[in-house]
């Protein structure tokens, strides 16, 4: 199996692992739109979505009305309606731009994953090798550059819907995401000034991040999220700006826009929307993992390769150090973080009320960039002293 | 392979170019200079300049054609009847017919023109460390230059938009 796809053409290869990361996120965007109805009732005191179920599965005892509390079928349900549903097209629509909108909202958030590693093995010697589509040297740079085209589908659905409330969605968007990438950007430069140290070869790439975030010691072992907690912060604000999330969304605030640049939209259209916005927080959550959380580390100051060894040592058993069940931990401990930040979106967006657009404009070029040069500008004269 | 793709984005290069100035829609005119953008970003990407190939994505494509989107929408511009050749001003025509003149002839005699051996060719693009170091190094002049320009604009800017009605507002 493992030989046979080895023997494949390249192209075939990537084109393989290019599907299977795709057949993990898209389904994931589903499953972050359940998690989120179940994370607000949980928030709010409610028991949230529990009726769907599936009639020869609420025939088993026990395990049916589990299943049925647990409101697992109302994914499928959610699915099952944006597909059946009538596609709608509204009159006077600019319908090229229409129907593009949703396309080119899913384009960007699907091909950031390509530049996002996600796991590593050891090789035979003890080296870490990191898991990932395409380990680029300008990382996370193409992630920004990439993401950056995900404004167009907002502002083309706002524009194209002919339509006020839609509009205004899409100016706002398109301002929005501006303003924030500017501290976005700037906030992450410590990071890379940090990692590549005088004489180097200079390099984004955010699999040497997470290395670097693994070597031995005090320092070398800590996160960049001990070290560095302002950058921290700013990119986690400017996170929830560029994903729309709430205290954020002001390209779709229900309250004051109906429902912003998608008001226009509906079933499955409307569904790509979503499931765009939700690949967007794992691509951001797992961006934001990979600088300040440690990426596939278990625990500050304990990295991957600590723990296999440990437990090589407690138990001796040979598959332990076998790059499939070491790939596999990575992975599954990444994604436990990536997991645990998308948690920290929803729970942020039932707790902190939206902000209005005059304080979202007020606090980005007023407050977070000023914020984010002077900790620019402390941490490189800090590290200029340090590595001296 | 490489060579393929390298002539499939140059033609979506010229032909989004030549949609950005044929079109009448304002907001079509912006998408293809989007397109364009992208077109180029790949020729970047096949010559092995990465960093400028994201670069161009993430300032021009990423928020240069954005602001042209918003203003254009925000103004609600829509394609105007050309101006006939005669309301033209004279100045203009003549550079119209220069600029055309000059990419014709470059086209014409692209084989003939000497072109720097690429072997000796520092690869200039393709690693941070190269490019910041060119930066710092032998283009420190145009780069203070630029920055010179920007800080011109950004006040120009602050002047523009801020309104000044007496004294009170310098203060």
């Amino acid at each position: 199996m493992v030989d046979f796809y080895f023997q494949l053409h390249p192209v075939i290869q990537a084109v393989l692992k290019g599907l299977a990361v795709i057949l993990v996120i898209f389904p994931l965007g589903g499953i972050c739109s359940m998690a989120e109805r179940k994370v607000s009732a949980w928030i709010q005191g409610r028991p949230g979505p529990n009726r769907a179920i599936v009639p020869w599965i609420a025939w088993i005892p026990f395990v049916g009305t589990f299943l049925q509390r647990l409101g697992l079928f109302h994914v499928m349900a959610d699915g099952g309606k944006m597909l059946f549903k009538e596609d709608a097209l509204p009159g006077g629509v600019n319908k090229f731009y229409f129907i593009l909108a949703p396309i080119v909202a899913m384009i960007p958030a699907l091909t950031t994953v390509t530049t996002v590693p996600f796991g590593a093995y050891l090789d035979g010697h003890g080296a870490v090798i990191p898991l990932g589509l395409a380990n680029v040297d300008i990382g996370l740079l193409a992630v920004f550059a990439v993401s950056s085209l995900g404004v167009y589908s907002l502002i083309l659905a706002g524009w194209a819907s002919n339509s006020k409330y839609p509009f205004l969605g899409g100016v706002r968007a398109s301002a929005q995401l501006i303003s924030y990438e500017l501290s976005m950007t700037l906030s992450v430069i410590p990071v890379f000034l940090w990692i590549n140290a005088p004489g180097t070869e200079g390099t984004m790439s955010l699999a040497k991040t997470v290395e670097f975030q693994s070597q031995p010691g005090f320092w070398g072992g800590a996160w960049f999220i001990f070290i560095m907690p302002v950058s921290a912060f700013i990119f986690l604000v400017s996170l929830f700006a560029e994903t729309n999330r709430q205290p954020f969304d002001m390209p779709e605030s229900e309250a004051d826009l109906v429902g912003g640049f998608h008001t226009e939209y509906g079933a499955f259209k409307w569904g790509l929307f979503f499931v765009a916005e939700y690949a967007h927080m794992i691509i951001g959550s797992g961006v934001f993992t990979l600088l300040f959380l440690g990426g596939w580390n278990p625990l500050p100051w304990i990295s991957l390769a600590d723990l296999i060894g440990w437990l090589n040592g407690i138990t001796g058993a040979a598959w332990i150090i076998h790059p499939l069940f070491v790939g596999l931990l990575s992975i599954g401990i990444f994604l436990g973080k990536v997991v645990f930040g998308i948690f920290f979106f929803m729970w942020v967006r039932w707790t902190v009320p939206r902000f209005r657009y005059d304080q979202v404009m007020e606090l980005g070029w007023k407050k977070l960039l000023p914020l984010a040069i002077a900790n620019l500008l402390v941490y490189a004269i800090g590290i200029a002293v340090i590595t001296k | 392979m490489a060579d393929v793709l390298f002539n499939v984005f140059a033609l979506l290069t010229v032909i989004a170019a030549a949609g950005v100035v044929l079109n009448r829609n304002a907001v079509n005119a912006s998408m293809c200079l989007l397109l364009s953008l992208v077109g180029v970003a790949g020729l970047f990407v096949a010559l092995d300049a990465y960093l400028l190939a994201f670069l161009l994505l993430l300032v021009y494509a990423g928020a240069i054609v954005a602001l042209f989107l918003f203003i254009v929408m925000l103004l609600d511009a829509k394609g105007d009847v050309p101006a006939p050749i005669h309301k033209i001003p004279l100045l203009a025509r003549i550079m119209a017919f220069a600029l055309v003149t000059v990419g014709l002839i470059s086209f014409f005699t692209r084989g003939r023109i000497v072109s720097p051996d690429l072997a000796t060719t520092p690869a200039l693009g393709s690693s941070l460390k190269l490019y910041a170091y060119q930066l710092f190094t032998i283009y420190l002049l145009p780069v203070q230059i630029l920055g010179f320009l920007l800080l011109i604009a950004m006040l120009g800017v602050i002047v523009l938009s801020k309104k000044f009605e007496g004294m009170d507002d310098i203060k």
